[in-house]
């Protein structure tokens, strides 16, 4: 703040506190006298005379002190502009106090947590509390506080992963997010409304489930030009893309007819977001034992 | 002085209650329009897009900053839950600022990149769908109602003249990039970028 301002700051501040004070004691009214007339405003209307008595003793020393209460507060805490105050008090150094204090009570802890390898640690219920919490604050708005997920967000309690369920894929997973794309109409732009419907009904083949089975067969044709790059030739999916498995039982976007025409036509976007950086080291390894330890 | 003198001249008495009451508006507000921490921008702060600013006036019509804050206290507990505290640099292109005063829902300030865009859509359309516990009203209208491309220069014109850094090129460009669009897409647009410029989450 520049000097200007800091001085404006302290001139106005200091002659309110005293302008107060000043006023207060300059108008107030010390009466000693017992004669009734003196304590009057001296008008009468219609016989109401109004009393003019001084101000309750209480009230005048209460205001007072009020005055050097502000003055004891501007000394100790920044309110005259650029003036730190003698406690040297801001907002950022508190909040930078009570984050070191928790780093001294729980920072051992996290360390320890952190440097135990992921398997081990899914076994450990004190981790796996603070795994709990640390989900339902981050990750259960969209995996669901049971972590059993929705449509569009995975399940992961289940043993079916998109991108691999071991403590590494885990961890990358949790570190970098993902980001999950299919494109409308796979790899074949050129798909007609007539191969939209054969590839679906070759989809639910793969359970069974084809409405009109001459259709599924040519399906298998646009399958392998629209889809076998990601979902692989045998429709096994693939984790290092994300890839979802067809052949199971477990569906991110719903499993009828309509779901998964739906997801050819127009594709399906979402995208799980990074947490390096929103969390700390030792919390990524302390959730990941977390997620680990629902399917294990 | 004695107190009849205030009281019988209301000339003297209006110039002393404008003096005491006018101390506080003089010391808190009037130095932070000429301080360099509440003027200037933080590093890397750009104005918001058409479709953000948009999105922003219907964050504002849906009454959403009711509900929602957007400024993170530099206090321990909020700081773990939503990310680095605000900082006024943030705020300078923001007219009129939209902090709130309530949280019913969680603070915004930095739900930028928290969340997919997914998930900001299928939230907005049904709240329940991906939150069980949630109270949030859902906004199924806005995935119907196109964004009105009309009025979109003349606002950024306005922030203009106001000192936002907006080019000519941008605002003569901002009814073609909203134009179409679905209010859905320019309020996730604006929700995306919320607090993303301090990149310290911690």
């Amino acid at each position: 703040m520049s000097t200007f301002w800091s001085i404006w700051i302290s001139v106005i501040v200091l002659g309110t506190v005293f302008g107060c004070a000043w006023l207060l004691w300059a108008t107030r009214k010390s009466q000693t006298t017992d004669v009734e007339t003196d304590r009057t405003m001296g008008h009468s209307f219609d016989g109401i005379e109004e009393y003019d008595n001084p101000l309750p003793k209480w009230w005048f020393y209460l205001f007072m002190a009020t005055c050097v209460f502000a003055l004891g507060y501007l000394a100790l805490y920044p309110g005259l502009g650029n003036y730190k105050g003698l406690l040297g008090w801001t907002s950022t150094n508190q909040w930078e106090a009570e984050v070191a204090a928790a780093e001294e009570k729980y920072g051992e802890i996290y360390a320890q947590y952190g440097n135990t390898p992921v398997p081990e640690l899914a076994t450990n219920e004190d981790a796996l509390k603070i795994g709990q919490r640390l989900f339902a604050n981050n990750c259960a708005v969209c995996h669901g506080s049971a972590a059993r997920g929705q449509v569009g967000f995975p399940n992961l309690t289940d043993d079916d992963w998109l991108y691999g369920g071991t403590p590494d894929a885990i961890l990358a997973t949790l570190h970098n997010g993902r980001m999950g794309n299919m494109p409308a109409k796979g790899t074949m732009p050129s798909m007609t409304n007539e191969q939209v419907d054969q590839v679906v009904n070759y989809v639910l083949s793969f359970s069974g489930r084809e409405k009109d089975a001459e259709a599924a067969k040519a399906g298998a044709q646009v399958f392998q030009q629209a889809c076998v790059a990601c979902h692989g030739p045998n429709a096994k999916g693939n984790q290092a893309m994300g890839a979802p498995n067809l052949t199971d039982n477990t569906w991110l976007y719903g499993s009828t007819y309509e779901w998964i025409k739906e997801t050819v036509m127009n594709g399906r976007q979402n995208q799980m977001p990074a947490q390096a950086g929103r969390l700390t080291e030792d919390q990524i390894q302390i959730l990941a034992a977390y997620v680990y330890s629902l399917s294990n | 002085m004695k107190h009849e003198i205030i009281e019988k001249n209301i000339g003297l008495m209006i110039i002393l209650i404008i003096l005491t009451i006018s101390g506080g508006f003089l010391v808190e507000v009037v130095p932070l329009f000429f301080l360099k921490q509440t003027n200037e921008p933080v590093e890397g702060l750009e104005p918001l897009s058409a479709l953000e600013l948009e999105g922003r006036d219907i964050y504002i019509r849906e009454g959403c900053h009711v509900c929602h804050t957007q400024q993170i206290r530099p206090f321990r507990a909020e700081t773990e839950r939503y990310g680095h505290y605000s900082v006024a640099g943030e705020f300078v292109y923001d007219r009129p600022f939209l902090w709130g005063s309530k949280r019913t829902g969680p603070d915004l300030a930095r739900v930028g990149g928290r969340y997919s865009d997914a998930w900001q859509r299928q939230h907005l359309f049904n709240p329940r769908s991906v939150v069980p516990e949630s109270n949030m009203p859902a906004f199924p209208w806005l995935f119907e109602n196109r964004v009105d491309h009309t009025e979109t220069a003349s606002k950024m014109e306005t922030l203009q003249t106001l000192g936002v850094p907006y080019s000519d090129e941008q605002i003569s460009n901002a009814a073609e990039q909203v134009k179409g669009k679905f209010e859905i897409e320019a309020l996730v647009a604006y929700l995306q970028q919320l607090g993303t410029v301090i990149s310290d989450k911690r």
